[in-house]
């Protein structure tokens, strides 16, 4: 079954989403958010949603989940560069999507995430040479 | 469908003439995304703009996704309808499901009994130009909706 890639980048789990999911692979996705933020202790997770056209209740709920999941952990969620349509359609649909953050783009979204984790009281701790681990290959 | 328990929110008595019509079945989790792709075409032929697009494809996800969920699918007719001045998609959903006991209260932000957001059936609507709901316990229901092209 196909996957979504999870990408590492320092304290933060970077997630593009490149089509309209399918709910198996979204669910999917849910979980394997979730066990990445525990098991790499990740600070922040950003979510691009950048090339989704459709956010339904089932896709908002997934993404408030993954929120909401990942704030137990101690992690923030942004979400990028949803599309101004979606967001037009989600405020008439009734899905507040509460507690997730959002950004317009990626580099936004970092700026967001690296903000909120000072916020919090901690410095984040950066290793330039880490930056693209893909957790599902090898290191 | 028995009409003394059919239960109709709203209805619009508009003369329309139907342009085009095409049926989709719907019996799994993978046709959702073909089945909004196909309402997509139809709205781009019409020339609808991409926020009335959006909102029409996401009230369709919703309601095909009930259809899956409380009937194991159902079966949608695609159709181009026109007024007057003006052309929109209308869809009709119908699933020979349950049926819904109380339309009043699944029509209620945040009533479900799936465990779900509850907002499906009242988003779609808020997010449809017309909306129209008929169901009768023990046979089925049918959802109607029409987005029109500006509105
Ligand atoms: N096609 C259907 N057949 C039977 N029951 C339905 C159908 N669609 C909706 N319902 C009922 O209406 C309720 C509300 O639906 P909805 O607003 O989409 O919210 P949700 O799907 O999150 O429960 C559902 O929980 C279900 O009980
Ligand atoms: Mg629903």
């Amino acid at each position: 079954m196909e996957k979504i890639p999870i990408l590492k980048m320092g304290q933060f789990l970077l997630v593009t989403i490149q089509v309209d999911l399918y709910d198996r692979l979204a669910l999917n996705l849910e979980s394997d958010l979730v066990q990445m933020v525990s098991t790499t202790e990740a600070r922040g997770v950003l979510i691009d949603i950048s090339a989704v056209s459709i956010v339904d209740s089932f896709m908002g709920r997934i993404i408030g989940n993954i929120a909401s999941m990942s704030k137990i952990m101690d992690a923030v969620t942004v979400v990028v560069g949803m599309q101004p349509a979606v967001a037009i359609t989600l405020i008439e649909l009734g899905l507040p999507l509460s507690g997730v953050h959002t950004a317009l783009n990626v580099e936004k979204g970092m700026e967001l995430l690296k903000n909120k984790i000072l916020v919090n009281g901690e410095v984040p701790d950066y290793d330039d040479d880490e930056q693209y681990d893909n957790l599902d290959g090898t290191e | 469908m028995e009409k003394s328990r059919i239960t109709t929110t709203t209805n619009s008595m508009t003369i329309l003439t139907v342009l085009n019509k095409d049926n989709f079945k719907i019996e799994k989790e993978q046709d959702v995304v073909p089945f909004r792709n196909r309402v997509k075409e139809h709205a781009v032929k019409i020339g609808m703009g991409l926020v009335n697009q959006t909102k029409l494809i996401t009230a369709a996800s919703e309601l095909v996704r009930n259809m899956l969920r409380y009937a194991n699918g159902g079966e949608i007719l695609i159709e181009v309808v026109s007024k007057i001045r003006e052309n929109g998609i209308r869809l009709t959903f119908t699933d020979r499901g349950p049926g819904i006991e109380n339309v009043e209260r699944a029509m209620t932000d945040g009533f479900s009994t799936g465990k779900s957001l509850g907002l499906g059936l009242p988003g779609a609507k808020r997010l449809s130009s017309e909306f129209t709901i008929n169901s009768v316990v023990g046979k089925g229901t049918i959802v109607t909706i029409i987005k029109w092209k500006n509105g």
